[in-house]
């Protein structure tokens, strides 16, 4: 049923009031299946706002977003992951104390649904699912290149390697939609180009689509298939990469409106 | 440590009432593995969940309680209390979770604070008297051997208590390292992320304390069979603040940490009161600030820094 539904998920006329500021008056758009849809826009343009309403940490206060069939509107967070919604943190949020594997192995916890007793008794549920979540554990650390650090805990590891940990915590989890918010925040140059071979490598090895929120323009504009614009909270453009970047209102927002001037 | 490695542990534990003739070190001994389960329930939630609970003593004391007048008003075999009163300790334990949880932080640690100072009054309150016997307190009758074992009444509580404490052990080991273990620790640690993971904070975090509280309660249990008595007054906050010195002394998020938190909390008030019978208070808190300078993070992160240098796990380290 929902998998006949061409687009993965479709934000409709999405609304967020702070008090009487509006952050976000009223976006609409798809994401199509298999996509990696960027996300740009100006500071404070309402992309983190969006990103958070579409996460459930943020309740909009009109509108819809309706992901895989399924009304995100009201769910609790806890909810998210296993509607197939996988995410990082624009500030890097690991479990510090816990090894990288470790931190994978929650990544995939709303898979599983083995309890206390269960566990406490190690009956034959929870150790077949910590099989299964091992197996995919175990390519996505070769994948995201993470084997040698696999045991070490992630508190100590330098910035670059954590987000990389949380790019797997989010893919173990078997996401239909991965969100990235500023994955390229504190990257250095090198390490931006990595990430969109990464990005791309992933959407390849895995079947979903990538929500990409995302200050750095020439990565967005190299990895999307699609790339939706907001300013002041409102969309002002959606399509190619090409099509964006050439939009007479993103060259305004970005780099001033020169029409007025002249 | 291996698996051969703690069974040959466990059977050296069990040989050790042989060894000491005097019933009253064996009893110490007895309140050492009943201290450690009781501080294993409090790691659950403090250490491993990251709820900070200073009313342990409230658990304990119930589960003491349960097995008291289980076997004094309704005969009830002492073994057999035990099932019963770790029932009645995790719902006591879900029921106080519900809305303690929802404060967190120093408000949930006020909470269990006000939980260890309410509830040796309430054991005491007149309504309750023909059971709990209020001040007076219940005297309960030491467990013979089972089966006519060759051993003293003294050596069967404490094998009895020795294996009961065991498989709480091994059960919170299993606990703590599977799903719901990284689970709990990934609320302490991050619950943004822990949510986002698809835990279910509120719902995780009632279930661990009820859990914690289950194991303290048994601790309880095993307490007033090894003890023979319960009165409000052996329940009270320093009780409470007891286990939470042993658990800090003993190390968070760590299984064997309670052992050493409870031997801290059993043996040191004798040793200090030992060098100083004017003020053993001054010298156990001497000793307490010195333990803490000498192994910041408990007993058990020495254990953590020296375990890679052990013969049986020299290959690895």
């Amino acid at each position: 049923m929902a998998e006949s539904l061409p687009h993965l998920m479709r934000v409709t006329d999405v609304e967020m009031r702070f008090g009487g500021i509006v952050a976000l008056a009223g976006v609409s758009f798809d994401v199509e299946r298999n996509q990696i849809c960027g996300l740009i826009g100006p500071n404070g343009s309402g992309k983190t706002t969006l990103f958070n309403c579409i996460s459930g940490f943020y309740r909009h206060s009109r509108g819809d977003i309706v992901f895989d069939g399924v009304s995100l509107t009201g769910q609790p967070r806890h909810r998210m992951a296993g509607l197939g919604l996988g995410r990082t943190f624009q500030n890097v949020a690991l479990f510090r104390t816990m090894t990288v594997r470790e931190n994978m192995f929650v990544g995939a916890h709303h898979l599983g649904s083995s309890g206390f007793i269960a566990n406490a008794l190690r009956l034959g549920k929870p150790r077949a699912e910590e099989a299964a979540d091992g197996e995919r554990l175990e390519k996505l650390l070769d994948l995201l290149e993470l084997r040698a650090v696999a045991d070490t805990v992630v508190g100590g590891l330098p910035f670059g390697w954590q987000k990389r940990v949380e790019l797997a915590r989010a893919l173990i989890g078997q996401p239909k939609m991965l969100m990235l918010d500023e994955p390229a925040g504190g990257l250095n140059h090198g390490e931006v180009d990595e990430l969109a071979v990464l990005l791309l490598k992933i959407r390849e090895n895995f079947d979903l689509s990538i929500l990409l929120v995302e200050h750095h323009m020439s990565l967005v504009m190299r990895v999307s298939d699609k790339v939706i614009a907001l300013e002041f909270g409102q969309k002002i453009a959606d399509g190619t990469p090409d099509e964006v970047r050439s939009h007479p209102e993103v060259i305004r927002a970005y780099l001033g409106d020169t029409s007025h001037a002249a | 440590m291996s698996r051969t490695g703690i069974i040959i542990a466990c059977i050296l534990m069990a040989a050790v009432p042989y060894f000491f003739a005097s019933g009253y070190q064996l009893f110490q001994l007895t309140l050492v593995v009943t201290y450690a389960v009781a501080i294993l329930g409090l790691n659950l939630v403090t250490g491993y969940n990251g709820q900070v609970s200073l009313g342990h003593g409230a658990f304990y004391a119930v589960g003491a309680y349960t097995t008291a007048i289980l076997m004094d008003k309704f005969d009830v075999p002492y073994w057999a209390t035990l099932p019963i009163s770790a029932a009645v300790c995790a719902g006591f334990g879900f029921l106080i979770g519900l809305p303690a949880l929802r404060l967190g932080g120093l408000y949930l640690a006020l909470t269990t604070f006000a939980l260890a100072v309410a509830v040796p009054q309430l054991l005491k309150y007149r309504l309750f008297e023909d059971y709990t016997g209020g001040v007076q307190g219940i005297v309960i009758l030491k467990p013979d051997p089972p089966f006519g074992l060759p051993m003293t009444g003294d050596q069967w509580v404490f094998l009895f208590t020795l294996l009961v404490g065991i498989v709480c052990f091994v059960l919170s080991a299993n606990l703590v390292k599977g799903r719901i273990g990284r689970a709990m620790m990934a609320i302490r640690d991050q619950p943004l992320a822990a949510e986002a993971m698809g835990i279910d904070i509120a719902m995780l975090k009632t279930r661990t304390f009820a859990v914690s509280a289950l194991m303290t309660g048994i601790a309880g249990s095993l307490g007033a069979i090894a003890v023979q008595f319960v009165a409000p007054d052996a329940f009270g906050v320093p009780l409470s603040l007891t286990f939470f010195v042993g658990f800090v002394v003993g190390g968070g998020a760590s299984i064997v940490g309670p052992i050493f938190g409870a031997i801290f909390v059993e043996f040191i008030p004798n040793i200090a009161d030992e060098i100083s019978k004017a003020a053993p208070g001054a010298v156990y808190g001497v000793l307490l600030i010195a333990l803490m300078f000498l192994a910041p993070g408990g007993c058990a992160s020495l254990v953590r820094k020296a375990a890679p240098y052990m013969p049986w796990n020299r290959k690895t380290g």
